[in-house]
């Protein structure tokens, strides 16, 4: 067991702090010290979201990470991947589901979305590798855009040494028990979305 | 057993643990979680309310504490300016059973006007304040509170800041402590409870005696810790900005304040004493170095750290640097890597919101706009750029009042909440009725106070802890203070909120305008079938995107005549015909609800 840092990005209404909470708790069954902290801003839908967490064997001190610390950038949003990439450690991993969701300055037409090859091109000048996916895809296919961020959750349990049952175990906890079937195959189509990663 | 708590939810746990039975207070974040965790995970043994304001709320709690119930009141930073009236009598009082404060600051503007630093609130108080620096001490500290202010009849001030209340970590949990001092009779004291001048005078002595014997207690309190390390660098800090030095000065030697006022002489030299240098941490104002410096102990603080915003482990490498305090690990490489060039995220009202239309006529009409605090401040932003003050909660029709004094040569008007308006919006009106003002108050009625999370308030029918409550009627409140011109519309309705508007800009003396719509979070109606756009139709006017709704984009179809791109819909965002206001305005019919393009 080593220190693991985490940072979950996306937009408010994408479901990231649910997912954050769901890797803090894994984190602590699996006997990890853990601290999470959110950024959400006014409490209003659309806006950037960013929760770090961080898992330490012995203790966690601050709640959130420092620039050039973090082991994996996990975001829900392509132009929020590379808002956060300052937090990324030199040879950090990169997961992104590959959906866009313009800012108002980019839907009014006053800016221009970062194209996809811009966007590669800025994480990987940091990141030992980026994984890009379509989580939306996923989850429509299983019925429900809200089962978005347990398949990206799915995705990216491939990376950590951690048991199965204990994600699936929490996941379980923290949805209703109607939603429960739904979320365990979410959970794992998205680990499929992955494949072939140095598991820490 | 151990669970992973937001700092929010284990105040609200301590509450619990603390024995406390009554919890009031106002919403506002980052303090909002404490009440709405207790109502849903105690209810059965802690009575809980959203008091009408953060005043209201302290009144209530010195009532129950007089009345021998331990009792816990939460505020963010600026609803303690609401409180202070009413937390400063009880300093003089004491209760017949603890009271606690929980005052949740916001360095780093995260949801707040200001930046101010609460901890003077407890030196202007003559409070003891304790500040958790995890879930685990935020949970402990309300217990030791109400410990606290049981063994020196003084209310307790425990301040958060947003990262403590929202950040997370692990708690273990204990059980909670069933001591009941509830009193059948009130007690007839008035010597101690009512402080006119002549036994207040009495109480002040009382105030300062106990401010020592706390002093002499920080001494050995187990809520201050010394951490031997190096002896090199001594640091002095508190609450999360311990968790902060820690990353940076790993080895160093720490002195942590639990309690940081008042603080203990003997316990601070001891400690200075055996170190090289002392370097103060701490968020906002120098605060503990002022007092440490009037010691005459030397420190290093504010010379080197900001008084503005947080200040996270990556300020502090950033501020250290070329100092004489040298990080004790390798700084990790923060590299820019140009995202400040990326298009901003900037906060919107939903799809939906029944506060457009307003605002898009506000824009339209182009007259000066007195706001207050909620979503509806937004409309300060572009495209709309309707709203030129924002203060404090309630300043609005106060400051509209002073407006109309100014004699400007054009109307203006007041946006104000449901929520904020039974806050702290009734006074400002009952004033500009008894005053003669004039100008128009907009009540912007969504039925909850949105903006923090949608809590109750006395416009709606059921109280914190879900019990059925008569509402009260805003447009009878304003109508009984005398207003004539009241008009009630449907926010949806263009129109109507347009014609309503320009009558009660005519009316000479106060008007008021209540636009009804229900938040789009809380419908009850289910989001319907998006809208579409008839490229056929639309000329590329640019009006629906002057709404700055999030579900409408420019296409990349252009129209002939101007070059300019056409408008479209995003079918996941647009919640249809219960909001319907883009249709409304698009002045050549293009925008559609689906059954009107089935139709054609």
């Amino acid at each position: 067991m080593k220190d693991l840092n985490m940072l979950v990005t996306g937009v408010g209404g994408q479901g990231t702090i649910l997912a954050s909470d769901i890797i803090a708790e894994v984190g602590m069954r699996a006997g990890y010290d853990v601290k999470k902290s959110n950024v959400l801003g006014l409490a209003v839908r659309g806006g950037s979201v960013r929760s770090h967490v961080r898992w330490d064997p012995e203790s966690v001190s601050a709640p959130m990470s420092s620039k050039g610390t973090v082991n994996y950038l996990i975001s829900f949003e392509k132009l929020e991947a590379a808002r956060n990439l300052s937090y990324l450690k030199q040879d950090g991993e990169v997961l992104v589901n590959n959906q866009e969701i313009p800012p108002v300055s980019v839907s009014a037409g006053d800016k221009a979305y970062p194209d996809i090859n811009e966007i590669k091109k800025m994480t990987e000048k940091v990141a030992r590798e980026t994984y890009y996916f379509d989580g939306l895809a996923t989850a429509e296919d299983l019925g429900s855009s809200r089962v978005l961020n347990v398949v990206i959750l799915g995705a990216f349990s491939n990376f950590i040494d951690v048991d199965e049952k204990v994600w699936i175990d929490v996941i379980s906890e923290s949805v209703p028990p109607k939603f429960q079937e739904l979320n365990k195959k979410a959970f794992q189509k998205g680990k499929k979305l992955v494949e072939g990663v140095d598991v820490e | 057993m151990k669970e992973l708590l937001q700092g929010n939810e284990a105040i609200a746990r301590g509450a619990y643990e603390a024995g406390i039975q009554v919890a009031t207070g106002y919403p506002g974040t980052p303090s909002s979680e404490i009440l709405k965790t207790i109502a849903l995970k105690f209810n059965d043994s802690i009575y809980a309310e959203w008091s009408t304001n953060e005043k209201v709320a302290m009144d209530a709690a010195a009532g129950a504490a007089y009345s021998g119930k331990r009792t816990l009141v939460t505020t963010k930073q600026v609803g303690m300016n609401v409180m202070s009236d009413s937390l400063l009598y009880t300093v003089y009082t004491g209760a017949e059973a603890g009271l606690v404060i929980v005052t949740a600051d916001d360095p780093g503007f995260f949801s707040t006007q200001n930046e101010q630093d609460n901890r003077w609130y407890g030196k202007l108080a003559k409070i003891p304040i304790l500040e958790p620096q995890d879930s685990q001490e935020a949970k402990d500290f309300v217990v030791k509170g109400i410990e606290l202010s049981e063994e020196f009849d003084t209310p307790v001030l425990v301040r958060t800041t947003m990262r403590t209340s929202h950040s997370k970590s692990v708690v273990e949990l204990g059980e909670r402590d069933n001591v009941d001092k509830s009193l059948d009779k009130f007690p007839r004291n008035q010597r101690k409870y009512v402080m006119t001048a002549q036994w207040a005078e009495k109480r002040h002595p009382i105030v300062e005696e106990r401010l020592d014997e706390m002093r002499e207690y920080a001494t050995d309190s187990p809520l201050n810790f010394i951490d031997w390390g190096k002896k090199d660098i001594g640091i002095i800090t508190s609450a999360v900005n311990y968790t902060y030095a820690k990353d940076v000065f790993p080895e160093a030697s720490f002195l942590k304040l639990g309690m940081t006022y008042p603080l203990s002489e003997k316990l601070i030299k001891e400690f200075a004493d055996e170190v090289e240098r002392v370097l103060v941490i701490e968020e906002l104002d120098p605060f503990l170095q002022e007092t440490i410096q009037a010691m005459g102990i030397e420190v290093t603080g504010k010379e080197i750290f900001p008084k503005c915003g947080e200040l996270l482990p990556d300020d502090i490498f950033e501020y250290i640097e070329g100092t004489d305090f040298e990080p004790q690990r390798e700084i990790p490489q923060p590299r820019d890597q140009g995202e400040d060039d990326l298009p901003e995220r900037s906060p919107v009202l939903c799809p939906g919101c029944p506060h457009r239309s307003s605002f898009h006529i506000l824009a339209e009409m182009d007259i000066p706009v007195a706001g207050d605090i909620g979503c509806y401040n937004l409309g300060c932003l572009p495209p709309f750029n309707a709203q030129h003050t924002m203060g404090c909660m309630g300043a609005s029709i106060g400051v509209l009042h002073g407006m109309s004094l100014g004699d400007l040569d054009e109307p203006a008007v007041a946006t104000i909440g449901d929520s904020t308006f039974f806050h702290s919006g009734m006074p400002p009106l009952a004033n500009m009725m008894h005053n003669h003002g004039d100008g128009t108050a907009i009540i912007m009625d969504n039925r909850t106070t949105a903006m923090t999370g949608h809590q109750d308030h006395p416009g709606i029918t059921q109280t914190l802890g879900g019990e059925e409550t008569e509402k009260i009627d805003i447009e009878e409140v304003v109508r009984a203070m005398g207003v004539e011109k009241v008009e009630v519309v449907d926010a949806f309705n263009v129109d109507e909120v347009r014609e309503a508007l320009k009558e009660c800009n005519e009316y000479d003396g106060p008007a008021v305008l209540i636009t009804e719509g229900e938040c789009v979070q809380i419908t009850s109606e289910k989001a319907q079938e998006a809208y579409e756009v008839n490229p056929e139709e639309c000329i590329a006017c640019g009006k629906c995107l002057d709404l700055g709704c999030p579900s409408i984009v420019k296409t990349d179809e252009e129209y002939k005549d101007t070059g300019r791109f056409k408008a479209g819909i995003d079918p996941v965002l647009c919640v249809g015909s219960i909001c319907d206001v883009c249709r409304q305005v698009c002045p050549t019919g293009a925008i559609k609800a689906p059954n009107e393009t089935e139709g054609e």
